[in-house]
């Protein structure tokens, strides 16, 4: 365990190192994260300017959902996007044998392989807007909303990424997902709204098959207070059973696994 | 020219067999396109209980439903290409060849056309199904002059992703840069949120700036949003900007190639 936890500190430090050597583009990828931060309230100020109320969600508590959003957008292109795509590069180019010859488990060795520092900023601009919410309200979420939330948001975190290490694993069978990353992500940004805006075959879509209601909307409820305890329990175990699902067929396919080079 | 005319049908066929050949990932890349349905969601939300400004849920769904044709015709990713191509060097093949890089690639994107058409064609058929006549302009001119504003719209997009592809031969990476005219493009050219809807300046703004000529004006026009003589000042505006980005491209490519060196080979 231990040994695990100062590989992640060396893998980190490694991608550090990397991404200050592009100091420009460094400036240039922080600045971008402002620029965007101001760019996903804009749509929520022309939806709020004509209405005080969407699917039963005001202004300030449609703004937290927003920070979420902004948060986990910024874990999925700083910590999990930026990895999993040096995977499939390495399944093209079959130097894959490298990492499985390891004496260290695969799938972390992977997910670990890569990080994006400037993200950071994305989760202070989450942070940011959360606390403008709430001092727009007035109010202070309490130590059992917070603790929720942060449950809520480890679950998160745990769904975004086996959602992730499926799409790779995708990638032993049919090689080239480069556009599924991509279309992932233009899924996720739908996520920026409260999941009760939508209906019908959306609805089902964003809570049961790419589960952005728990990304997002959940946890934000879970820090107004808004939650059930029958749904926070219902997502903890959907989150365990989405994690143990993507192990297995990460297992599968690496199972499947013939190198490219030779 | 005329070696570039001779050359054009063969450049055209070899786009479209690469657009049926990577059929799959092409309809993924096209799925991706899925903003304006999200949006459109969103948006009967807001007007199930009264329509915002003139926008019911009729108007909203032929807006959305416009703007994805729209956008699904007027694709392109020359800005990605060359960014690849010019770091990795093997934009000196393009280069060697007598045909203007610039032409060759705006064939392949050309070429790619009738996919998407084939694609775009049943989510016209099914937004004139569902909303009926009633959301689409009566007037014949404006209807003729629909595939040309959808084309120049093609046109803008591309000329302004090729100007920004160029700044890769003196920067290390040009994708960032296009980032920003992307937020700009999702803001100003109502893909987001119809133009009408932002607080006045921005509709005005947007006036002088290319993005509403890359989507909301043809979308307004075919929607009937706008007049005869609105349309045609508008289409008017929309051929300075053809040829203004037209000459910017073109003017940074002819800067970008003399410093351009291919590394390898």
């Amino acid at each position: 365990m231990l040994r695990y936890l100062r590989l992640l500190g060396v893998q980190f430090r490694a991608s550090l190192q990397t991404s200050m050597q592009y100091r420009v583009d460094f400036l240039v990828q922080g600045a971008m994260s402002f620029f965007w931060m101001a760019w996903a309230v804009v749509p929520l100020l022309v939806v709020y300017g004509k209405r005080d109320r969407v699917a039963g969600w005001d202004f300030d508590h449609a703004l937290v959902v927003l920070g979420w959003f902004l948060a986990m957008k910024g874990v999925l292109e700083g910590a999990v996007n930026p990895s999993l795509a040096s995977v499939v590069e390495h399944i093209r180019k079959g130097t894959l044998d490298l990492v499985l010859l390891k004496p260290v488990d695969a799938q972390f060795l992977v997910s670990t392989a890569k990080f994006a520092p400037w993200h950071v900023v994305d989760l202070a601009a989450g942070a940011g807007i959360v606390a403008w919410a709430f001092s727009r309200m007035g109010t202070v979420p309490g130590p059992a909303e917070v603790s929720a939330a942060l449950l809520l948001t480890a679950c998160a975190v745990a769904v975004l990424y086996s959602l992730w290490i499926l799409v790779v694993s995708a990638a032993f069978f049919v090689v080239k997902v480069d556009n599924l990353s991509f279309l992932f992500l233009s899924i996720f940004d739908a996520a920026r709204w409260p999941v009760s805006v939508f209906t019908g075959f959306w609805r089902v879509l964003f809570t049961v098959v790419i589960p952005l209601a728990l990304m997002t909307t959940f946890p934000a409820e879970a820090l107004l207070g808004r939650i059930h305890g029958t749904a926070l329990v219902a997502a903890v175990a959907g989150s365990l059973g989405f994690v143990a699902c993507a192990r297995v067929v990460w297992q599968r396919a690496i199972a499947r696994y013939t190198s490219a080079s030779s | 020219m005329i070696r570039t005319l001779r050359a054009a049908p063969t450049l055209l066929r070899v786009g479209f067999s690469e657009a049926v050949a990577y059929r799959a990932e092409f309809l993924v890349w096209l799925l991706s396109t899925n903003m304006p349905l999200v949006m459109l969601a969103l948006w009967s939300a807001v007007a199930r209980d009264g329509p915002v400004g003139r926008f019911g849920q009729a108007e909203f769904a032929a807006y959305y439903l416009a703007a994805l044709v729209v956008r699904l015709m007027t694709g392109a990713w020359v800005v990605w290409e060359m960014n690849f191509e010019i770091r990795q060097g093997t934009l000196a093949f393009r280069l060697l060849r007598p045909v203007h890089p610039l032409v060759a690639y705006a064939a392949e994107n050309v070429a790619a056309m009738p996919v998407r058409l084939a694609v775009s064609l049943p989510v016209a058929l099914l937004a004139l199904w569902i909303l009926g006549g009633r959301h689409v302009t009566h007037d014949p001119l404006l209807l003729l002059l629909f595939p040309v504003t959808v084309f120049s719209a093609w046109l803008i997009t591309y000329l302004a992703m090729a100007a920004v592809g160029c700044l890769a031969f003196w920067f290390e990476s040009a994708t960032s840069l296009f980032d920003v005219w992307l937020g700009l493009f999702g803001i100003f050219s109502g893909y987001l949120v119809p133009l009408e809807l932002y607080p006045r300046w921005v509709n005005d703004v947007s006036y002088f700036l290319p993005f509403r000529y890359m989507l909301a004006f043809p979308v307004e026009l075919v929607t009937g949003g706008l007049s005869r003589p609105q349309a045609l000042a508008q289409l008017a505006a929309q051929q300075g900007f053809v040829l203004l980005l037209l000459g910017v491209a073109a003017g940074m490519w002819r800067l970008g190639t003399r410093r351009f060196a291919a590394f390898g080979g």
